[in-house]
């Protein structure tokens, strides 16, 4: 690990302060921890952020939920509201990482989180989002677990995130606060796709703070969860996941939500299979025929071809499970 | 009630522990290798070196900062490189070896202890972080030479064969229980899942887990 300065931000004009001059925010600390050990990450500052006021889940005036960037993500599964009002986030929450990682990692940084791509975290391997421009040895490598949508020739990561894919689903806001004010940016905008620069992973500014991430309202009711496919029963990334929420009125889906995750550079929303349940009575042949467009634009590579199918089952198994029709 | 230890009396990595003056298995073992024309300087153990307060003012030295955290117990203050995890303050600084180190990347579960009554992994904690707080390890569960039930529905139970993931699926345990998931084996061993037991003693860890949260 290389040597870092560390310093606690008191309040946030402090941490901004930090941040604008280079300082890396720290909140649970699991990903960014583990990755400067592998010195994949090198900071020169640690500002530790955890003192600041931004552990609170409130309920907005929209009818909406805000969840606070230093909520733990423990905090943020078991919190009433949140369990209540949008199972798919808590049930994502709890099926990530362990009941450790869970009390120390935050719903900023696990947004923030990079990817499980064993190339990057790898420091004696080719990859142009670590070093851009040295190439991606997981193109060609060993990429059973990578991504079929949202690729470029330059990265094929996944995003490992869980509750990203319950917040992309939901159409979730990113709460900023930098040296130039505040600021909102709708999730879908938040995380970017590699393209020809897989270092840029997200629309932070420099030295800006998430401070919160903001679910809006939605019609109620509403049904919602979350199903991860992973290679071991727990304490697994995804292969495949599936972040669904429905609202259904009078015997029709008048609302639906639908975004995947383990399958994307960043978590991959499907508005097609939105677009094909709305209007629609619930039925096992909607659920089969919805799904059947989740992977379209998929470009699979040598090692993870079955995502395709994987991905499609994945997603008519979580319509059916929270559509409540066989 | 805890008992306040001036940064003097912090034992440097050479040190038998918290209360054992008498030589342990690790000071035996680093002495043992040294035979033979190494030498084991002093403060440096096992590749790990402490950073006592002078080298901290050091301008060449690496960036260090103190902290005061309570361990089983026991105020600590220390000077510690930022870098140091809390695993290695235990193990290096503070002799408290109970706690292991697996993966030393939060993916096994071994290092687990409780800061504050919550169960975390100490691999990725830095210490420098740990201002005011609270730690427990394995050597801080028995109470008066009585063991903690979990410790002891481990034994009752044989749950566990090398004994490696032990102190932290204990930890994890007494974690699990009081936060409540321990209303089903499924419910248990799902909420336990972030410890490996490569013996795979899991049927039996889940019955020793179950029958401690049964008797609350």
């Amino acid at each position: 690990m290389h040597p870092f300065s560390y310093t606690r931000a008191s309040d946030t004009r402090e941490a901004l302060n930090a941040g604008r001059r280079g300082g890396r925010y720290i909140a649970g600390g699991t990903t960014l921890v583990d990755l400067m050990r592998e010195t994949v990450e090198r900071p020169d500052s640690l500002v530790d952020i955890t003192g600041l006021p931004l552990s609170e889940v409130t309920e907005t005036e929209r009818g909406g939920l805000r969840i606070g960037a230093l909520v733990t993500m423990s905090k943020a599964a078991a919190h009433a509201k949140v369990r209540t009002l949008y199972p798919v986030v808590s049930e994502a929450l709890e099926l990530s990482a362990s009941a450790q990682l869970r009390n120390m990692a935050t719903i900023g940084g696990n947004i923030m989180q990079r990817t499980r791509c064993t190339y990057f975290r790898d420091v004696t391997a080719d990859c142009n989002k670590r070093e851009p421009g040295s190439g991606c040895a997981a193109l060609h490598g060993v990429n059973r677990t990578h991504a079929i949508l949202g690729t470029s020739d330059a990265c094929v990561a996944t995003h490992p995130s869980d509750v990203a894919v319950a917040f992309a689903a939901l159409e979730a806001r990113v709460h900023l606060l930098g040296p130039d004010g505040a600021r909102h940016i709708p999730f879908a905008e938040f995380l970017l796709r590699p393209g020809s620069t897989p270092q840029r992973e997200h629309a932070l500014r420099k030295g800006e703070l998430i401070t919160a991430v903001e679910i809006p309202a939605l019609p109620r009711p509403l049904r919602s969860g979350y199903l991860k496919v992973r290679d071991r029963q727990s304490y697994e990334f995804a292969l495949t996941s599936a972040a669904v929420a429905l609202h259904v009125r009078g015997g029709v889906i008048r609302e639906a939500r639908v975004a995947a995750g383990g399958v994307g550079t960043v978590p991959w929303k499907l508005p097609a299979v939105e677009q094909h349940l709305v209007g629609e009575r619930p039925s096992g042949a909607l659920w089969s025929a919805a799904a059947a467009k989740a992977a379209d634009g998929a470009r699979p590579l040598q090692h993870n071809r079955f995502k395709a199918e994987l991905l499609k089952r994945t997603v008519e198994r979580q319509l059916r499970v929270v559509g409540g029709t066989k | 009630m805890s008992t306040e230890l001036p940064e003097s009396a912090v034992p440097p990595p050479t040190g038998a522990g918290e209360s054992s003056p008498a030589p342990t298995r690790r000071t035996f073992i680093a002495t043992s290798t040294a035979v033979g024309g190494a030498v084991v300087a002093g403060g440096v153990i096992g590749g790990t070196s402490f950073i006592g307060p002078e080298e901290a003012t050091a301008a060449d030295g690496p960036p260090s900062s103190r902290v005061s955290l309570t361990v089983n117990g026991t105020r600590r203050t220390v000077t510690a490189d930022n870098r140091t995890s809390l695993l290695d303050l235990l193990r290096e600084h503070f002799g408290l070896t109970g706690s292991k180190k697996g993966c030393n990347a939060g993916a096994c579960g071994a290092c687990t202890v409780l800061v504050d009554g919550h169960r975390v992994n100490a691999c990725l904690t830095l210490a420098v972080r740990l201002e005011g707080t609270e730690v427990t390890t394995i050597e801080g569960l028995a109470t008066r030479g009585e063991l903690h039930p979990l410790q002891q529905a481990f034994i009752d139970e044989d749950a566990f064969q090398c004994g490696y993931c032990t102190p932290g699926q204990i930890l994890s345990g007494v974690g699990c229980i009081q936060e409540g998931h321990t209303d089903s084996p499924e419910e248990i061993r799902e909420w336990m899942s972030g410890n490996i037991c490569r013996c795979g003693c899991y049927v039996k860890i889940v019955r020793a887990v179950e029958s401690t949260a049964g008797r609350k």
